[in-house]
């Protein structure tokens, strides 16, 4: 059983809110679906290595040279808000992180 | 009731390279807004990461001179989180498999030699840069966003901010001896975490770890723990309990705030990174990378004292910084006396540089230059007095030596040939100088030398000059 | 002329000799998906310079295998200077400035990029209903899905308005429209085709593929959008063959495994009916077909939709409001912004997976969800890579049923995920594979599916060319479009 505080908390992390109406019938799906899943926990994988990428190769490295691929208008031809050739945004409450 | 301090040290150091980590965009230090930046820095839909080889090359290079064992099966990662200068909600770096564990580095703290354990080292990207207008608005830079870094974790070894100073000292100092990385703090290509706990002496387990931020440079690093550590031992002396939290240094008070407290371990849903294949990082390429390493600061500090004679103080100034040490090797290269190179570079150099608030790569000086006036000096060509002309010159102005001194007329005349007369002709001049000289009055010594000088403009070589002087006041 | 009639190889002929013109085919292709637009809503943008494209082409000459044919393209692939939007209001507005490597590859064959397919948004579903911009319909039913997601790729071939188009497969998406359909579409083994430029919905599943009515044309695009790419470091070195060229229906001595677990016990009787009579075919071919086992089969729905739901819930953090795309109005701050932007942004369903991925990253449920299912998924590929020592190739369904009703499954997530139960092995696994039309049931097509072992397309072409020689279902033309044209 998934709780609603679970999915909230989820929903918290994925940055989605759900309308009070709406947020019912996604737990009850979610958890039909979760409970679904939750049937690999019969399958025995003691010992079996995850498979977390499909590439036939490894180790692949690009040459360390300094290329401009676009230029500044390209890039900054799709945001929706621009200043100065920055990317303006609502303020940014939390600043702790910037350095 | 004494109390026992823990401290660990994450430091991120942005290696030096061409490209970023996992996009060909250009890496500059303090270029126009988002001008190196391309559809992957921006996170567009469809973009790829590519692995930046010499970004992995050089995290060996540091792993290898922090004394760690290189992984061999390594993949990428991916930590999940929202930010605007994170592109892509997610940071690729390496979290299950770090490229480097179990190094160490050697401290020296009141004569006591240590080891600090380094639990493991890795390579990610850097973030963009975010600005904070007082207009209700934030403003984002991606031109840092993707710049290759190494995270290096610390164990939790160090005991005193002292410690955790000369580990930042001696870190920082390896480092840029290898050439990864020019590990400024001041340019934001070094930066600082800490987390320090205190516990009663004799508990086993550890206290509660607060981590410390805006720590601008070692000296805040230190002051910012050593305030943190009083702070917490005055709260458990009154019974107290220490909050998991993170908290601010002030550099203008020296003292900690409090930013945010922390509520359970944040979940950045690590997974590997699908968009990238698995990495074998094979012995031999280890063994070359190795094979690569340039000489470091110890090293280098032995040989100037070893092999070139240089005082050990002088020897420790030398190999404080790459930039010093290398101008150092380079015009010793063009045949400098080592032991001249030392001097100047520690007095003149040294003065001129402070005097200036510049560092050595913003002087005009080259090492070639500094080769060449030393030898114009030894080789008696000038004088120390006209040296200095010649120095001013040359740093200030990037002036070849031996051809100014030649074009500006300053080299020293020390043949007998030319400065005999000239001393005839004074001593002629000056009987009573002579007198005086017979009498046991040295002073008349220096007059005369004076004379000389004044007439050759400064350029008589005193030594030839004294000589033939000497030989003739004796003889009158 | 009616490109319904014809192949790529004909059309470049007839190019060749200035029969028709590259305009001429492009103008057609244009007044066809315009007069379906009511009716089918197979695309979301046209290029509208595809006739400026076409000129340049004839008057440029036809120089590259692809000259001056038409080929539609996903639209969650991107086109410099085309919008593309993944059918999702998040990007309603979003105009790329860069190329998906398979669009380079197809123009530097001379191909006319003739505009961008409806999907389900972000490529989630199996019905094409998710779109921001309408369901596509079925061409054979117009009461009837697509099938999705790449529905408006499948129903735009069906209908003749494009000779080939690009799809993109993560669970089924290119082989269960296209069985839908009536026609063929393969998705190559993972890493054949770069992923550069295809908007990401599970990156180790996504691979890019080709649509079309014959088994030699979508076998002449892939050999030109194949390939290794330096911007996509899972793409693979391997060498691309000539598909097309080497084709041969032979099917003498070729070892057919046909897994029990595929007579999924939903399966409709006429789908089976048809996929026997196709597996009868072979025999008397000269193949012969064995009945194998797949035990884990039975977890594939369950491995499919945790790791391809962990993965999206990551890959699509990126629409945040701040870039590109839709920005919501009226926050207060960043965090706002965020939450805003994506909850009016995305649909249902791409909230639902978000959802679902999320929390099988999250930090209790990593290691008996996302970690459980990667394992459950490597017993899988072995299962199936075991099966292909001893066989070339695993046939079975596309799909349980034909084409079901708009609106039939739209609310009952958990039975549109079982849809895909037959498709998703081939994408845990990596494996090429494809539909070939089979026959119909009901009136609607049923498509037959060819897996074949890792990088080995070639076989898979070949079966499938094969079949199609065998039952020229190529000639049959949609019911819904009778007396249309």
């Amino acid at each position: 059983m998934i709780s609603k505080d679970e999915i909230l908390h989820v929903a918290a992390l994925a940055n989605l809110k759900f309308q009070d109406d709406e947020v019912d019938s996604f737990v009850n799906q979610l958890d039909k679906i979760v409970n679904m899943e939750s049937k690999l926990s019969s399958v025995d994988t003691t010992g079996i290595e995850p498979t977390y990428n499909m590439a036939d190769t490894n180790t692949v490295f690009r040459e360390d040279k300094g290329i401009h691929t676009q230029t500044r208008e390209e890039m900054l031809e799709n945001v929706p808000e621009t200043e100065n050739n920055l990317i303006k945004v609502p303020t940014i409450v939390d600043k702790e992180d910037d350095e | 009731m004494n109390f026992e301090t823990t401290i660990g040290l994450e430091v991120h150091v942005e290696l030096k390279t061409k490209s970023k980590m996992y996009s060909p965009s250009p890496v500059a230090y303090g270029a126009e807004s988002n001008i190196n930046t391309n559809v992957i820095d921006f996170g567009f839909p469809g973009t790829l990461p590519t692995v930046n080889k010499n970004a992995y090359r050089l995290g060996v290079m540091v792993g290898l001179a922090l004394n760690a064992d290189i992984e061999n099966h390594t993949h990428f990662d991916r930590k999940n989180y929202f930010y605007p200068d994170n592109p892509k909600a997610y940071q690729i770096t390496q979290q299950d498999k770090p490229l480097g564990h179990d190094g160490y580095i050697e401290v020296d703290v009141d004569g006591e030699k240590k080891k600090i354990g380094i639990e493991e080292l890795h390579v990610e990207e850097d973030a963009g840069k975010n600005t904070h207008g007082n207009n209700g608005f934030s403003y984002v830079d991606l031109n840092r966003q993707g710049t290759p870094l190494i995270e290096i974790v610390s164990k939790p070894d160090m005991h005193s901010p002292e410690e955790a100073y000369q580990y930042l000292e001696n870190l920082r100092k390896i480092i840029q001896f290898t050439g990864a990385s020019d590990v400024k703090m001041e340019e934001g290509s070094m930066r600082v975490d800490t987390n320090i706990s205190i516990r009663p002496v004799g508990s086993d387990t550890y206290g509660t770890k607060v981590e410390l931020k805006n720590l601008n440079s070692f000296n805040h690093v230190k002051l910012g723990l050593a305030y943190e550590e009083k702070r917490q031992a005055a709260i458990l002396k009154q019974g107290g309990s220490i909050g998991q939290e993170t908290r601010r240094f002030d550099e203008k008070t020296g003292e900690t705030f409090l930013m945010r407290v922390k509520s359970g371990a944040d979940d950045y849903r690590y997974f590997p990174e699908p968009d990238l294949p698995d990495y074998e990082i094979s012995p031999a390429w280890v063994e070359e990378i190795k094979a690569s390493l340039p000489e470091t600061a110890a090293a280098r500090r032995n040989r100037y004292i070893n092999e070139l004679g240089i005082p050990e103080y002088d020897a420790g100034v030398l190999t404080d910084t790459k930039e010093m040490s290398d101008f150092f090797d380079e015009a010793v290269k063009y045949d400098a006396n080592p032991k001249l190179v030392s001097n100047w570079l520690m007095g003149e150099v040294n003065a001129y540089m402070n005097e200036n608030k510049i560092g050595l790569v913003e002087t005009k000086l080259t090492p070639e230059h500094l080769a060449k006036m030393i030898n114009l000096i030894s080789n008696g060509t000038i004088s120390s007095k006209i040296a200095k002309k010649v120095f001013k010159e040359t740093i200030s102005n990037g002036t070849e030596p031996e051809e100014w001194v030649k074009s500006k007329g300053l080299v020293q005349e020390s043949d007998p040939d030319v400065l005999k007369p000239m001393i005839l002709e004074i001593l002629d001049n000056n009987q009573q100088s002579i007198d005086d000289f017979k009498n046991g009055k040295d002073r008349a010594v220096g007059f005369l030398v004076g004379q000389i000088m004044k007439q050759t403009h400064g350029q008589a070589n005193p030594k030839v000059v004294n000589k033939i002087l000497m030989a003739e006041l004796k003889s009158r | 002329m009616d490109i319904m009639n014809e192949t790529i190889a004909s059309l470049h002929d007839k190019l060749v000799n200035k029969e028709v013109t590259s305009e001429d085919l492009t103008t057609q292709s244009l007044d066809k998906i315009k007069a379906n637009k009511e009716s089918l809503n197979t695309f979301i943008t046209v290029n509208d310079k595809a006739d400026q494209d076409a000129k340049k082409v004839d008057k440029t000459g036809i120089n590259g295998p692809l000259a001056g044919i038409p080929i539609a393209i996903k639209d969650n692939i991107v086109s410099k200077g085309i919008k593309t939007t993944a059918a999702s209001k998040i990007l309603y507005n979003f105009m790329p400035v860069y190329s998906a490597t398979v669009l380079e590859k197809l123009e530097n064959a001379g191909a006319i990029d003739i505009g961008k397919t409806n999907l389900d948004e972000f490529a989630m579903g199996s019905s094409t209903e998710t779109s921001y911009f309408g369901t596509s319909v079925n061409a054979w039913d117009h009461t009837r899905v697509p099938g999705g997601s790449s529905g408006g790729s499948a129903a735009a071939v069906a209908a003749g308005e494009v000779i080939a188009a690009l799809g993109t497969d993560t669970g089924g998406s290119i082989r269960q429209p296209s069985a839908f359909n009536g026609i063929f579409g393969i998705k190559p083994t993972y890493g054949r085709v770069s992923r550069w430029g295809v908007i990401a919905f599970a990156s180790s599943l996504d691979q890019v593929g080709v649509m079309s009515k014959r088994v030699e044309d979508s076998a002449a695009v892939l050999s030109v959008i194949a390939g290794h790419d330096d911007h996509d470091s899972t793409s693979s070195t391997k060498e691309v063959p000539d598909y097309r060229a080497n084709l041969n229906k032979d099917m003498h001595g070729v070892k057919i495994a046909v897994p029990k677990e595929f007579w999924h016990e939903g399966t409709h009787p006429e789908v089976l009916e048809n996929v026997n009579k196709a597996l009868d075919a072979y025999k008397e071919m000269g193949a012969t077909v064995e009945e194998v086992s797949l035990p884990s089969l039975k977890h594939a729905v369950e491995v499919y939709y945790v790791l391809a739901s962990s993965e999206a819930s990551s890959n699509l953090q990126r629409y945040d409001g701040v870039r590109y795309g839709f920005r919501a109005k009226d926050v207060k701050n960043i965090k706002e912004l965020f939450v805003k932007s994506r909850s009016e942004g995305f649909g249902d369903e791409v909230k639902r997976r978000i959802m679902l991925g999320t929390f099988a990253l999250s930090a209790g449920a990593y290691d008996a969800y996302f970690k459980k299912a990667a394992q459950v998924r490597t017993i899988f590929i072995n299962e199936m890579n075991n099966v292909l020592k001893d066989y070339d190739l695993i046939m079975g369904p596309s799909t349980t049923t034909p084409a079901f009703k708009i609106g039939e499954k739209v609310d009952d997530p958990l039975a549109m995920y079982m849809n895909d139960i037959l498709t998703i092995p081939a994408n845990l696994a990596g494996l090429p594979a494809a539909s070939v039309p089979a026959g119909l049931a009901d009136g609607m097509p049923v498509g037959l599916q060819i897996i074949g072992r890792s990088f080995d397309e070639q076989s898979v072409f070949n079966a499938a060319y094969a079949l199609q020689e065998e039952n020229k279902f190529y000639e049959k033309i949609p019911t819904a479009l009778k007396g249309e044209d």
